[in-house]
């Protein structure tokens, strides 16, 4: 395959549900050897979208290129060629864990002797070569979903499709799921994934997507999202919000800001400034004998993105 | 679109006999133990009373037409119970799709997972009854065949089931509204001739009743040009629904 050619173009895909639009209409496109990351609140249609791509979701509409081949017509041959991780693990709790990647093997068609052998250096690089002969019940959370991982890579794939690698797992079991991503795309595997986690999407993305209602929101880097939607600083005042005594000072500290401030969010109970000179802006307030409760400086994150795009509404 | 890939469909049945390999030895002690009890109760219970029945003893009687409703059962657990635990609560299903695999190919190799379990399930229970010496024609050897055949028909229909319904508690309502029904009426434990015209009638309609014409048949060496027609039966029934648990599944798991 060519490449400088996307693996993965979607063009206007669109999945209805009758009247509702799981995804409504996007466009994207995964360069060859990227991570590629969906954002997006509950709900937004990153699993759609992600299930679209791994061929067992037909679209209604728009068009849906992985690897060069149209999902509608091939979609056993690019299954062939990519890995998936689900958003559930559905290992075999019949099978032992290494038993488990040898009859995924088979499903790709490969010999039992390959296959034992791909399951034994998989176990390998996930570190579970020890817990081998183990039922998947014995298993903790962060093993269960190194194996999901493990498993996805018996075809050897070209992409990989992670749903939320990472939900629900101890701060050790992730780093260690991210050590071996990171380590799996500098040896050229494709990578797609959903996460809920900010620092997930910036510790392994090259570009990500945040997606709302069906529809993509903002496209770009991590920092350079973070850079052209929120600026470089934020300063978090606690007890000045819409709510609560803290109101009567919103006025004056805003003002106080003036043009330091690039754009603000008044929440119930504090109050968020985005800016470009943190330093500045809290000596400007303090200069005021403004009455803050807490003040905290910190660098933008892919967070404060997010919720200004997608809002800070529960979504359910 | 009901296309499925018959390699695909041996991968998932390879899958479902690697697995049943583990409980191999347990499952068929269990498959033995009950055709003995089925004998001792029918035989000695009832066939103190019941000297014979259409010209044979009742426990031949009875055993041949058993033989037939234990590979029935085999085939209907495993598209039933076995199929909704690997589809709902496993999540098999959903793995296996993201492989090469099609919806279409796990249905199809259930169906003959469920095809194959008949065939161990009705022969152990053969091996045990032509050990008792009820077994009187080597036509005998082509039940395993028979099973094979019945077996997709019951498998097919149970897949159908396991496709619509909402629930794992909506089997036992599929045992009790069909499978014990068909137990009980389709000549197994009393020939058919003697009860009102309609029942027989009925009962020609049901699938089991074709299955113990035949298995009683050929354990006795009493074909008929007669039991051709079950053959046929059996073979066009099985044809004409095997597409519909594939279309319906894809309809379940494909949203």
């Amino acid at each position: 395959m060519d490449a400088s050619r996307p693996v993965v173009r979607a063009n206007a895909l669109t999945k209805r549900y009758g009247a509702i639009a799981a995804v409504d209409g996007v466009s994207f496109a995964v360069n060859q050897g990227e991570c590629f990351g969906f954002l997006g609140p509950n709900g937004a249609g990153k699993t759609t979208t992600m299930k679209m791509v791994y061929c067992v979701l037909p679209p209604t509409s728009g068009d849906l290129h992985v690897l060069d081949m149209d999902v509608r017509a091939h979609a056993r041959d690019i299954k062939a060629r990519i890995g998936v991780v689900t958003q559930d693990n559905t290992l075999d709790s019949a099978l032992s864990v290494r038993e488990n990647l040898m009859i995924f093997a088979r499903y790709f068609d490969l010999p039992w002797g390959e296959a034992g052998r791909r399951a034994d250096e998989l176990l390998d690089f996930v570190a579970l070569g020890d817990r081998a002969k183990d039922k998947v019940e014995q298993l903790s959370g962060g093993m269960r979903r190194r194996l999901m991982v493990a498993r996805a890579l018996v075809p050897r794939p070209d992409m990989l499709i992670l749903d939320e690698p990472t939900t629900g797992l101890d701060p050790q079991a992730r780093q260690l799921t991210w050590e071996k991503l990171r380590q799996l795309k500098r040896t050229g595997v494709t990578q797609i994934l959903t996460t809920h986690y900010m620092e997930e999407a910036a510790a392994l993305c090259d570009r990500i997507v945040i997606m709302d209602q069906g529809r993509i929101a903002a496209e770009g880097a991590p920092a350079a999202l973070v850079r052209a939607h929120v600026g470089r600083e934020v300063v978090e005042l606690r007890g000045i919000g819409a709510d609560g005594p803290g109101r009567a000072v919103l006025e004056r500290v805003l003002k106080a800001a003036g043009d330091l401030a690039e754009a603000h969010e008044v929440h119930t109970d504090f109050l968020l400034i985005y800016t470009t000179d943190g330093e500045g802006l809290l000596h400007r307030i303090r200069e005021q004998g403004l009455d803050v409760e807490a003040a905290t400086l910190r660098r933008a994150t892919l967070e404060d993105v997010f919720l200004k795009l997608t809002g800070r509404m529960l979504r359910e | 679109m009901v296309l499925f890939s018959p390699k695909g469909a041996f991968l998932f049945w390879q899958r479902n006999a690697f697995i049943f390999r583990r409980i191999f030895p347990e499952s068929l002690a269990f498959n033995f133990l009950e055709p003995v009890i089925y004998l001792l109760a029918m035989g000695l219970g009832l066939g103190a009373y019941i000297s014979t029945i259409a010209g044979l003893p009742y426990v031949v009687f009875v055993a041949t037409g058993l033989v037939s409703t234990t590979a029935m059962f085999g085939a209907t657990l495993e598209c039933t119970y076995n199929a909704y635990v690997q589809m709902y609560y496993e999540k098999a299903y959903d793995a296996v799709i993201t492989t090469p695999l099609g919806v279409e190919d796990v249905v199809v190799g259930e169906i003959l997972w469920g095809a194959t379990r008949s065939v161990f399930y009705g022969t152990a229970f053969l091996i045990v009854i032509t050990v008792f010496g009820i077994v009187r024609s080597p036509l005998a050897l082509l039940i395993p065949v028979l099973f094979m055949i019945s077996g997709l028909m019951f498998s097919v229909i149970a897949m159908i089931f396991t496709a619509v319904t909402p629930s794992i508690d909506y089997f036992s309502f599929y045992l009790a509204v069909f499978i014990t029904p068909m137990f009980m009426f389709s000549g197994v434990f009393f020939p058919l001739d003697a009860l009102p015209a309609w029942v027989s009638t009925a009962a020609w309609l049901t699938p089991l009743s074709h299955v113990v014409n035949l298995s009683r048949a050929l354990a006795l060496g009493t074909p008929q040009v007669r039991h051709l027609w079950d053959l046929v039966w059996m073979l066009a029934v099985t044809a004409a629904l095997f597409p519909v648990p594939i279309a319906l599944m894809r309809r379940r798991l494909i949203k």
